[in-house]
């Protein structure tokens, strides 16, 4: 029993990461909360739910179109609404704000066109069958989700650890504007920063289609979960991210295991208010004082 | 002459109109975000329907219990947030509101999702315009005086502000508390008037929609704040027809992307709604008529 839950939280926590870490990255870069970053992730949980329902039912086809088509939103979002804004050199917050209304305008959309709907995947994905190890049961979708996702953070961090957009990055991350007089193409780092987030936006966004259906909420649902796992972690920082996401899906399913499922998302937020009182930095967080 | 449907709308207008300025103080002047003022009005709202009701304490007792319960709050949350730069502070507004809405949805104790009913009544219209009369007086004079200044001056650039010697940490802190307090007497008012409480009617929805009254109202006005609340509040009464609900929040969305890309000041800027600002602005009407005559004029 403790097993299974435990691949289970093992897996929510991954889909966690791939969210967190495209937020904290963006976050580190241009220090502001993209909260648009839930509308990659919507978008591509219905595009994987119409995908596998009336074209092709097949897992990694939809994992790939969900990744193109995350790249797509979520490079669009940036060239929509940010570019002008940053063009502008405008506050930061008013981006936040930005993103903001632009994840309200979307949200309500899709129910207008789609309905407010759950809409489930195929049964076909639904049912892949289960492992049995021991005593526990441990279904094969949970160890697919676990698997792809640890892939794609390990490509991300051999990607940011050894070619030389990697190095940009992180020396953005310290600061953008001396990097830029470093003669990095900021502009361009910035694009590919979110194409990155959007593709693991759109690989979170399946998943979650998988797990949870596809409805509208989805995308700011999984963008709370994401902020709570980066304070957990500690904003700002990518490890920081990773842990915190993997050790918020354990502690969210072993809540709503043994304790209560409806007590789950209340454990959650009060987790992060509790983290904010007493220790805001987070596990892994830099001292965010200096960091203007 | 005025029937109740309508004098209702505009007590609940009233009542909407005390978060707004309350979220106006915090966002348009002091240049703070907060995601979740609709769980201080929850606040607000449980704490003076819980004295009410099982306390039998007299309605008054009730809003100030409610206003100081949701200030508390908002100082214990900012307290270890302000002090930090970065979105924390945003992060930790947000997850307050969700956090106090579901924690209500599922307290057994005040009804969990099918709310409190029969909390007290007794709000009336002229009870709530005189509120908000009394709010609107004191805030404009908040803001004229050396701690609004104080306030301001760190919205426009905190570190040049520091620099004149204020405390930012604490005018941050007083917005947050002076904000939280009126969010929590939105929320008792809105209780009392409504006889019942539901956590529904504090979700995020609602205070995604508080912030963005301010900001089409623009970033630095009251009477923008204003303005926009008495057009946007009653708004979903006039729009009760099939999905125009939806469709006002895409509106609402895209206004809100379109004004901070195109105006970031908002409807007024930072300028106030005033007689000697239409006397000035009709002076400079016809100065600009009389300037262009002799080149219009062959």
């Amino acid at each position: 029993m403790f097993i299974q839950q435990l691949i289970n939280g093992l897996a929510i926590g991954s889909v966690y990461a791939l969210m967190t870490v495209g937020y904290s990255l963006i976050y580190s870069l241009m220090s502001f909360t993209n909260f648009a970053h839930g509308v990659v992730v919507t978008v591509c949980a219905y595009v994987g739910y119409f995908v596998l329902t009336f074209f092709i039912t097949n897992i990694p086809v939809g994992i790939l179109v969900a990744l193109v088509s995350g790249v797509a939103v979520s490079v669009l979002i940036e060239l929509s609404t940010y570019r002008p804004l940053l063009l502008r050199n405008a506050k930061r917050l008013y981006l936040c704000i930005a993103g903001l209304g632009l994840s309200i305008m979307v949200e309500n959309l899709i129910i207008i066109i789609l309905s407010g709907r759950f809409k489930s995947y195929p049964s076909e994905v639904l049912s892949l069958g289960n492992l049995t190890v021991g005593n526990a049961t441990i279904g094969i979708i949970d160890l697919v989700i676990l698997l792809v996702s640890v892939v794609a953070l390990v490509c991300l961090e051999v990607y940011i650890r050894t070619s030389k957009d990697g190095l940009a990055i992180r020396g953005a991350s310290f600061s953008l504007d001396h990097a830029s007089i470093m003669g990095i193409n900021t502009d361009g780092l910035m694009i590919k920063v979110f194409a990155i987030a959007g593709a693991l936006a759109g690989i979170a966004g399946f998943f979650c289609g998988i797990k949870y259906t596809a409805y509208p909420k989805l995308g700011s649902s999984l963008t709370n979960k994401a902020f709570i796992s980066a304070v957990l972690g500690g904003l700002g920082s990518l490890p920081g991210a990773i842990i915190g996401s993997f050790i918020l899906g354990i502690l969210e399913v072993l809540v709503s295991g043994y304790i209560s499922s409806t007590l789950r998302d209340v454990f959650s937020f009060s987790l992060l208010v509790v983290i904010l009182l007493v220790k805001p930095t987070g596990l892994l967080g830099k001292s965010s004082e200096d960091k203007a | 002459m005025i029937n109740s449907y309508w004098l209702g709308i505009m007590t609940q207008t009233g009542i909407y109109l005390l978060a707004v300025l309350g979220v106006c103080i915090l966002t348009g002047f002091t240049g703070l975000f907060s995601f979740g003022h609709a769980g201080f009005m929850a606040i607000g709202g449980y704490v003076s329907a819980i004295a009410v009701k099982y306390g039998d304490l007299p309605l008054v007792a009730g809003l100030l219990l409610g206003t100081a319960a949701a200030t508390l709050v908002g100082i214990a949350i900012g307290t270890p947030t302000l002090k930090l730069r970065g979105d924390y502070f945003l992060i930790a507004t947000l997850g307050i509101g969700e956090a106090i809405r579901m924690i209500l949805e599922n307290w057994t104790f005040v009804g969990g999702a099918k709310g409190l009913t029969d909390v007290g009544k007794g709000i009336s219209f002229p009870l709530v315009l005189l509120i908000d009369v009394v709010v609107i007086f004191m805030l404009a004079n908040f803001l004229r005086s050396k701690h609004g200044r104080n306030c301001i001056a760190i919205r426009e650039n905190e570190t040049a502000a520091r620099a004149m010697g204020i405390n930012i940490f604490r005018y941050k802190l007083l917005a947050m508390g002076i904000s939280c307090a009126l969010a929590g007497l939105a929320g008792a008012l809105l209780g009392h008037y409504m006889n019942y409480l539901q956590p529904t009617m504090f979700n995020s929805v609602k205070s995604n929609e508080l912030l963005i009254m301010v900001i089409m109202g623009g970033f630095g006005s009251l009477t923008g704040s204003i303005i926009s609340a008495l057009i946007l509040v009653p708004l979903p009464e006039v729009l009760r027809i099939g999905s125009a609900q939806e469709w006002r929040m895409v509106i609402y969305g895209l206004l809100v992307v379109l004004i901070i890309i195109f105006k970031p000041t908002g409807l007024m800027g930072y300028k106030e709604f005033s007689a000697k600002g239409i006397l000035a602005f009709f002076s400079r009407l016809k100065k600009n008529a009389f300037k262009r005559q002799p080149k219009g004029g062959e």
